[in-house]
């Protein structure tokens, strides 16, 4: 399992636009780069990412990425997200050799 | 001076359309216009709306902080459905596609992205009525991604 770092503010008024901030250990291994004896790495890339908000009735997308090799390592995502409610937030990477992570994070009001 | 006003004022004009954004299209190497053409499905691409922030002199091009966002007012009526970032001369032309969700107050997104060299940078949005927006920046990099191997 890669560490994870996932931000978000510490006080959360209701409708107010949020930044939420992840981080993922993850070596972003291109599939170009020679490795220590000159042959090529093979790519170990983070393909996809997203991040779903379930408020108790629905499950609706908040943001998505398809990341390519130029993404650096440790993967880095900032995006916005509108608190209309408390729920719960749920990351979601997936990658090359079966990489899979899910995280799951409770989104409180103030 | 009759005579020389106007061919000054011609080969000014002229400089000016080569310098000007939707010149820019037409310079890009045929890899990168192929791969955007492939997101905007083959909508005309207009300049504007997509604002791309990112250091013009890049130290070390490993983890350079690039930010995005695109002015929209996110309604179900109007909104960004993905913003895609292109570059000119990575090994692959891709950098990262974003999707925003219902949810997503603003189209805005950070991260560091990897450059190998100096090149230039394409931020297209692609809105949900089909038409497409760019902004394209031109960034200088002192020491290259991907060069180096293992260490």
């Amino acid at each position: 399992m890669a560490r994870t770092l996932i931000t978000l503010p510490a006080q959360i008024r209701r409708d107010e636009v949020i930044e939420v901030r992840t981080l993922v250990a993850h070596p972003m291994e291109t599939g170009y780069r020679p490795g220590a004896d000159g042959k090529v790495l093979p790519r170990d890339l983070i393909r996809r990412f997203s991040c779903t908000f379930d408020d108790g009735v629905t499950k609706d997308l908040v943001f998505s990425a398809e990341l390519f090799a130029a993404i650096s390592a440790n993967p880095f995502l900032a995006f916005p997200l509108r608190a209309t409610s408390g729920g719960t937030l749920i990351f979601v990477w997936e990658g090359d050799n079966g990489f899979r992570q899910t995280e799951t994070v409770a989104l409180r009001l103030a | 001076m009759g005579c020389t006003g106007p061919t000054r004022r011609q080969a000014i004009a002229s400089f000016a359309v080569l310098l000007s954004p939707a010149a820019d299209a037409a310079v890009w190497p045929a890899d990168l216009a192929a791969a955007v053409a492939a997101f905007t499905r083959g909508a005309p691409l207009r300049e504007g709306r997509v604002t791309l922030e990112i250091a013009e002199l890049v130290d070390n091009g490993n983890a350079v902080p690039l930010s995005l966002s695109v002015q929209s007012p996110m309604t179900p009526a109007d909104h960004v459905v993905a913003v895609a970032v292109f570059n000119e001369r990575n090994p692959q032309r891709e950098v990262a596609l974003f999707g925003f969700g219902p949810r997503s107050a603003r189209a805005q997104v950070s991260t560091r992205i990897r450059l190998a060299t100096s090149q230039k940078l394409v931020a297209v949005a692609r809105m949900n009525d089909g038409s497409c927006w760019s902004r394209t920046v031109d960034v200088i990099v002192t020491i290259a991604a991907c060069i180096e191997g293992e260490s």
